[in-house]
């Protein structure tokens, strides 16, 4: 280390923190994961949250420009909220910058969720309102809002102390006033309490309320409905639909799905109707991965991917198939990362067909990477939940060795990306302490991954780490201005 | 045959849930011509059976085994209940039976034999000298020179209730190939359970957690510290030059584990010899239930059942380990039994006085067997 004169042990131990609780942020969502209950795991991030905030304030707040996973980033944001006394005025400025850069990014149920929170918490500084004000100024159609997340809006509101013009106010708080409604939305919500034709014209999950209501058969309601669902629940609807219940959705180009959310469709297919589909499917796989690798492409060379597909990887109730999703994701991705025909994919059940790959068996992770290591990659990346059991620790001493006494000047680069928070560990599992280990949730982010990852190795300094956590923030609020009201 | 031959099965590397330690254990090729079914029984587990005239067993049933021999199940194992349906019928409705059961193991049409897993060795431990005294010596009270040591009770306790037990079955990784694991609460053996084919095991490894579990294991499970793993440790050495000389030290770690399980973990089990008892003779398999020596040397004594081939390979095996006051009570009985129920005989081949030994066997529970002076 160049730097080390200069740098403490309190420094090393922070960069620690800070790369600990990014991974956390990155992986956990306080769900059912396989190995521990949701509340281990609510409990764990919680004490995370709260000790970074306290002790790292800046990095906490710089964690918003990160990917880290939205449950996270409303966390942040509320924690940041809720304790604004203990920032700085320069601080306060920046996190305000962060927090609405990162607001216009999240869904807009997280945030109107979010706000129900800060009300339930009795948050109401001046900077929570001018925040609530500038999001539902930016938001593109009150109307739609007001019809759809109704308490979410109405909340926001009355908490901010908004003043709503127009019919919009008549709508939300004294509703049945007005004999109709000049906006379209607003009205076919009227109408809809008595008449089944204005039902299709709202959002599908209001409409869903009132078909109920009226008794309408969900068959032809779903079917009605396709054309203004969007696009997620075009997909969860899939099998409720006549037409194509056997085959892939019909109003869906499944190639500008993102490459995550895609694989787990894929995954939630039976094995016949994936074998029907192979061609369609393996397209859109890989067109998304290129797209998401976009001009990394092709620029990995050679790459070696060891991808844990034991039983493990099968997640939970909450996560289903979630860790099995990143490694299919990732195999995509890699594959259009390394030079064309320089890829190895490696299994841990020992599978050749990615596509019908399901979870099954135990973790020999040891003896996949000598496989892998065997074909000489520039690159080897393991994605794995870390739980090596056949036999258990053999993947980190054969990883030692090789560092230690087969490639002691690192031709090799070997990654190790975790989808799953260890909730014991306040970390994602490592397999070695000499390699680089990275939280991962979508596997489009798996680029800047190996780039934060690097840090972990030991091999460059904290101050490095804060330089980039500061690029991250100047580029994620700048994007946002440059990019202008959405 | 005096000892369990486990030919066939070689131990995988170990899987650990907090105090509980899962060993697989793996068959390279599944046994020819058997298969195992489960079906499963109504009345929430409560379960009586006739063993013989006017003697009952009584205990949580909550299903029983099918073993089929006679070839045709090889290609699926198949829900319990659904032997009735005929080829290309829908299945009915599974409507699970409950009715007093006839005996513990009991032929079915075709090459079939329905058996009550586990309770099979349990009665064969609680029936242990259940006539009584042979001979009507004076000691005796006249209730135990009538009815013998009926009702004879032991306790157990349920999978569920043994700590870790159900987390641990449940995110255990099944091997390829895998017919049976060892099950170890604070690193003593629990039970041992294999079947003949890999399809069989996968279907029946939920079953162990409402399988009946000794005292001894739910203590050791309640009160025992997580165990380690056995990671694996690969020595520095100046041979490790290559790819090659790594895997070589890797599947020597494999096979060191596999022999430390056999000498080090499964000893008591393997290492013992037992007593056993035919139950019924199938083609080629027998299936019989055994019993420990009984002898108190502090090591674990397991009962259970098995199903041998010609060659006395297991091909289906469970047991159930006892509690050390239950050891006693065999020895005790055993002893008793040596003797032809003379107490003075016995007080001498236990190399103690007539009257610690009758301290003894009111203290094991058997008051009633005494006649009072």
């Amino acid at each position: 280390m160049t730097t080390a004169a200069t740098e403490t042990f309190a420094d090393l131990v922070a960069a620690e923190d800070v790369l600990l609780f990014v991974n956390a942020a990155i992986t956990a969502t306080g769900q059912r994961e396989f190995r521990s209950e949701a509340y281990r795991q609510r409990l764990s991030l919680g004490f995370l949250h709260e000790y970074v905030r306290v002790n790292y304030r800046r990095v906490y707040a710089a964690s918003l420009a990160l990917d880290i996973n939205d449950h996270n980033a409303v966390r942040v944001v509320r924690g940041l909220l809720e304790h604004a006394g203990e920032a700085s005025p320069v601080q306060k400025r920046t996190e305000g910058q962060l927090i609405a850069a990162r607001l216009a990014k999240l869904p807009p149920q997280r945030v109107y969720r979010l706000f129900r929170e800060l009300r339930a918490a009795k948050v109401n500084n001046r900077r929570t309102r001018a925040i609530t004000r500038d999001w539902l100024a930016a938001r593109p159609d009150a109307a739609h809002d007001a019809v759809k997340y109704r308490a979410g809006l109405k909340t926001a509101v009355r908490h901010a102390h908004l003043p709503l013009d127009g019919e919009l106010g008549t709508f939300l708080f004294r509703p049945g006033t007005l004999p109709r409604y000049e906006h379209r939305l607003l009205d076919a919500w009227r109408r809809a309490h008595y008449e089944q034709g204005a039902v299709g014209e709202l959002p599908f999950t209001v409409a869903e309320g009132f078909a109920a209501r009226h008794g309408m058969g969900r068959e032809a309601f779903v079917e009605r409905m396709a054309p203004r669902m969007t696009r997620l629940e075009r997909l969860r609807t899939q099998g409720q639909r006549a037409a194509g219940a056997d085959g892939l959705p019909a109003g869906v180009d499944l190639t500008v799905m993102p490459l995550t959310r895609l694989a787990l469709y894929v995954l939630s297919l039976d094995r016949e109707a994936r074998v029907r589909h192979r061609a369609e499917l393996t397209g859109a796989l890989r067109a998304a991965a290129r797209r998401a690798a976009g001009p990394h492409a092709g620029s990995w060379g050679r790459v070696a991917a060891v991808l844990d597909d034991s039983y493990s990887s099968s997640g939970s109730g909450e996560k289903r198939r979630r860790p099995l999703a990143v490694a299919l994701a990732c195999h995509f991705l890699l594959e259009a990362l390394a030079a064309p025909g320089a890829y190895t994919p490696l299994w841990t059940t020992g599978t050749r067909d990615p596509l019908l790959v399901r979870p099954w068996g135990p973790t020999p992770l040891g003896t996949r990477i000598i496989d892998a290591l065997e074909h000489g990659p520039e690159r080897l990346v393991i994605v794995s939940d870390g739980w090596d059991n056949a036999p258990p620790g053999l993947a980190g001493e054969v990883l030692r060795v090789w560092r230690t006494r087969l490639d002691r000047d690192r031709r090799t680069a070997v990654v190790h990306v975790n989808p799953v928070y260890d909730a014991d560990g306040f970390d994602v599992r490592r397999l070695s302490a000499g390699v680089p280990t990275a939280g991962i949730r979508d596997a489009e982010d798996l680029p800047a991954l190996v780039e934060i990852a690097r840090f972990s190795e030991g091999r460059t300094g904290p101050a490095e780490l804060y330089a980039y956590l500061d690029r991250q923030v100047a580029r994620f609020t700048t994007d946002d201005e440059a990019g202008g009201v959405r | 045959m005096n000892k369990l031959e486990l030919t066939g099965l070689t131990a995988r590397p170990s899987q650990v849930w907090g105090g509980i330690r899962l060993v697989p254990l793996v068959r390279e090729t599944p046994v020819e011509g058997l298969r195992l079914h489960r079906e499963v029984y109504g009345g929430l587990g409560a379960g009586a059976v006739e063993v013989g005239p006017r003697t009952h067993y009584t205990s949580y049933i909550p299903h029983g085994f099918v073993a089929d021999w006679s070839g045709e199940g090889a290609e699926s194992a198949a829900y319990g209940t659904q032997f009735g349906a005929e080829d290309g019928a829908p299945a009915r409705t599974v409507r699970l039976p409950r009715h007093r059961h006839h005996r513990l193991a009991k032929r079915r049409p075709g090459d079939r034999l329905r058996f009550l897993p586990l309770h099979l060795a349990l009665e064969g431990y609680l029936a242990l000298h259940f006539g009584g005294p042979s001979t009507a010596w004076e000691e005796w009270s006249r209730q135990a020179l009538r009815d013998g040591l009926s009702p004879r009770a032991e306790d157990a306790y349920l999978g569920w209730s043994v700590r870790g037990l159900g987390d641990a079955l449940r995110a255990f990784e099944i091997h390829p190939g895998q017919c049976g694991v060892m099950v170890y609460a604070a690193d003593a053996l629990a039970a041992a359970f294999a079947v003949p084919h890999p399809d069989d095991y996968r279907l029946l490894h939920p079953t162990l957690v409402e399988d009946l579990y000794g005292e001894l294991v739910h203590q050791y499970a309640w009160f025992g510290a997580p165990v380690p793993e056995f990671g694996a440790r690969i020595a520095d050495g100046p041979h490790l030059r290559t790819l090659d000389a790594l895997r070589a030290a890797a599947r020597e770690q494999e096979r060191a584990w596999s022999d430390a399980h056999g000498t080090l973990f499964a000893r008591d089990l393997l290492d013992g010899s037992y007593g056993f008892d035919q139950v019924y003779r199938m083609g080629e398999f027998t299936l019989w239930r055994f019993l420990p020596p009984f002898v108190r040397d502090g090591g674990g004594q397991h009962i259970g059942e098995t199903i041998t081939d010609h060659k006395g390979r297991v091909a289906y095996l469970k047991t159930f380990r006892l509690s050390d006051a239950q050891v006693r009570r065999g020895h005790l009985l055993q002893r008793l039994a040596g003797a032809d129920w003379r107490l003075p005989d016995a007080a001498r081949a236990l190399g103690t006085s007539e009257e610690e030994l009758r301290r003894r066997i009111r203290s094991a529970g058997f008051e009633a067997l005494l006649r009072h002076r």
